[in-house]
């Protein structure tokens, strides 16, 4: 997806979160800024109510298997319908927002953008966005797996009421969370008040954004951790680059089922190697791996070649040619749960070009 | 493949510099033909109505999105978004047909010859006979399109896992007619004996009614948006593929193991189809802005719209087979007169 032509189309947030997380309000914060954008919204039927947009509409959250009924193919039905018929209003709105429930699994939304035709044509799907309960979270991710798929998923996670938590309870939350996904931008919150542009047009699942492979906490980006109200709990020591975990106020935990799997390879790969084992590891492994992302090195080749993916669905291209000076390192991640580290570092292994 | 899309080896005919443009306020969805006038629907507020000398006369139908449209030749019914189902006479009149109690959006829309009206909402698919009496019955899922039978009132409702056909005057159970995936169009063969859906993936699946054998109908690059009866209702004609595809239902099995017919191959795909009501001719608009007339059975071509990249959304014919109505998704509208 060049940028020329996800211009063009519109920008799609997916808000997801447990059941009183504070979705809601994070969407009526959007709403009423003062950002001079207008948006459409998405919501789930049984959701709340109480929003004050223009443009809302209810959605059945119908998840439909396509083709050969493998699950990894799963989109969301009544999406595609949706975005159809406002895409009949074109030219009303800007963005839409999509909320789901907190049951949802946010796989079939994300999977809606690979699969069919015509929303792709008109629509990107911009971010996948969850919130989450400073305060419960840590009992949501034992006893829900949704929780857990909401925070795997995430390209943001908006952290919501750190006011209700002491700095340990914070401190342990967030591990958790880092445990199973360490490279979603974290914001923590009170009332979901969070820069709006943290949250909306963040061209995650852009090709040309791909930009490092990074754990956010080893990232002391410009964008990261805001907060705006006064509620600093000396969290600096998070952003400075240790290399491990443990140190400072970050705890370390190892979630069971869910992981994230960090490859890196300074040597290039062998493109007629790597391309067919990585298809066929979703293939196989699909079910396993949520989310996919790589920053590749291919041997005789001046471009970088990134590559994103949803379970089985995979999207890649050459992005930009390797600069002068810059290391040419593959980095690729897996996020998943109970994946075959060891198949996969070996698989890996195995694509790295003779020299 | 051919290669004619790129250049045409060979001249055909043309009557692309007959067509006489309609000016468009917004590009429309689709067109129909109330007499001789032709009505373009637009994709939100508007349809525009076009005398035969190409006058256009713009109406305003509804506020919000026209998400769904159908016609019997005496009037145009619209399904909006603000969940009202209306419709619009050749005398350029609105009248609201139905409100949703909810304003949820009408998704479909369908009308039988003998005047009643079907639309959904949601999983709810609703009839209204001339009697003025309304009806509804529960879908499984959210309806994906609805059509009455050639016979009798009896409506056939696409839905996720197959389609349901539902006797609404009649205390009879719902047949349902089972295939996996999700169904969107849907029509019943004027014969009345096969239905066909189109599939969200790029298929189309049919069901032979006396005994639900099923016809499975693959191969499509794309998903099939249009279809139409032709040949004197034993051939259907789709889009979908970078040619005409017709598939032969003349036989007691239909298409059931049987290759479609392929023709007017251009290197493009083919948007919109819609045939003659009288003569064996099916226009047929590509995504390149191509139209062109293709005769039955010989695949005989005349070239109706020269292609400039502005995909065809519409076809219509006049009933008396005299007009062609064509409309793009870039706005650009005209009417063809074949006499």
């Amino acid at each position: 997806m060049s940028d020329a032509v996800s211009a063009e189309k519109i920008p799609v947030t997916v808000l997801t979160g447990y059941l009183g997380a504070g979705k809601t309000t994070l969407l009526n914060r959007i709403l009423s800024e003062n950002h001079g954008k207008r948006y459409a919204v998405v919501v789930n039927e049984f959701g709340e109510i109480g929003i004050d947009n223009d443009l809302v509409v209810g959605a059945d959250e119908e998840v439909f298997e396509m083709n050969n009924g493998c699950i990894c193919c799963t989109v969301r039905g009544d999406l595609i319908r949706i975005l159809g018929g406002l895409m009949k209003r074109k030219g009303r709105f800007d963005a839409i927002i999509v909320e789901t429930t907190g049951l949802a699994d946010p796989a079939p939304v994300a999977q809606t953008f690979f699969v069919d035709e015509d929303v792709q044509k008109h629509a990107r799907l911009d971010a996948v966005v969850t919130v989450a309960d400073a305060k419960w979270l840590s009992e949501r991710l034992k006893d829900a797996p949704e929780a857990k798929n909401q925070i795997a998923f995430a390209d943001v996670i908006v952290l919501n009421k750190t006011d209700l938590v002491s700095p340990d309870d914070l401190a342990e939350v967030e591990g958790r969370i880092r445990a199973i996904n360490p490279y979603a931008r974290l914001h923590r919150t009170e009332r979901c008040r969070v820069e709006l542009a943290d949250v909306l047009e963040r061209n995650a699942f852009d090709l040309d954004r791909i930009v490092d492979l990074e754990p956010d906490f080893l990232n002391p980006g410009d964008d990261h951790d805001h907060d705006h109200h006064g509620h600093d709990h000396d969290h600096d020591h998070h952003h400075r680059g240790h290399s491990s975990h443990g140190h400072g106020g970050m705890k370390h935990y190892h979630d069971e089922d869910m992981q994230s799997l960090a490859l890196k390879s300074e040597a290039p790969l062998d493109p007629v190697k790597f391309m067919p084992w990585l298809q066929g590891l979703v293939a196989k492994e699909g079910q396993k791996i949520l989310r996919s992302k790589g920053i590749l090195a291919f041997k005789d080749d001046d471009e970088r070649y990134v590559f994103q993916g949803v379970h089985m669905m995979l999207e890649g291209d050459h992005q930009r040619p390797w600069r002068d000076g810059e290391q040419r390192l593959s980095r690729l991640v897996f996020i998943g749960r109970d994946l075959p580290e060891q198949a996969i570092r070996d698989g890996f292994t195995a694509c790295i070009a003779a020299s | 493949m051919s290669g004619l899309g790129a250049e045409r080896p060979e001249r055909i005919a043309s009557v692309a510099d007959q067509v006489a443009a309609i000016a468009l306020k917004a590009p429309a969805t689709a067109v129909h033909f109330l007499g001789e006038r032709a009505v373009f629907v637009g994709s939100e507020k508007t349809c525009t109505l076009a005398a035969p000398d190409g006058t256009p006369q713009p109406v305003t139908v509804t506020d919000g999105a026209i998400l769904c449209t159908v016609s019997d030749g005496m009037r145009v019914v619209l399904g909006c978004d603000d969940g009202r189902v209306v419709s619009l006479d050749a005398d350029a009149a609105v009248t609201t047909l139905a409100t949703d109690a909810k304003r949820r959006w009408i998704d479909c829309v369908a009308l039988h010859k003998d005047g009643t009206l079907a639309w959904s909402a949601g999983k709810t698919a609703f009839v209204r006979g001339r009697d003025g009496a309304e009806k509804s019955w529960e879908a499984p899922s959210t309806v994906g399109g609805l059509a009455f039978a050639p016979k009798g009132v009896r409506l056939a409702v696409a839905h996720y896992g197959g389609a349901t056909l539902w006797f609404p005057n009649m205390t009879a159970k719902p047949e349902r007619l089972d295939w996996a995936g999700s169904h969107l169009g849907i029509a019943f063969s004027p014969d009345g004996r096969f239905v066909v859906t189109a599939m969200h993936e790029p298929a189309l699946h049919g069901w032979r009614l006396a005994d639900g054998r099923h016809m499975r109908m693959t191969g499509y690059p794309a998903r099939v948006k249009s279809m139409a009866w032709c040949g004197g209702g034993k051939l259907l004609a789709t889009s979908g593929a970078d040619c005409l595809i017709l598939w032969p239902f003349g036989s007691k099995d239909g298409p059931m193991g049987k290759e479609p017919m392929m023709l007017a191959p251009l290197t493009t795909r083919v948007s919109c189809v819609a045939a003659h009501p009288t003569q064996d001719i099916l226009a047929t608009g590509y995504e390149d802005g191509t139209v062109l007339l293709v005769r039955l059975p010989d695949g005989a071509e005349i070239l109706a719209r020269e292609r400039d990249g502005d995909a065809i959304a519409a076809l219509g014919w006049s009933a008396s087979g005299e007009t062609l109505a064509l409309a793009t998704e870039g706005g650009a509208a005209g009417l063809l007169k074949i006499v």
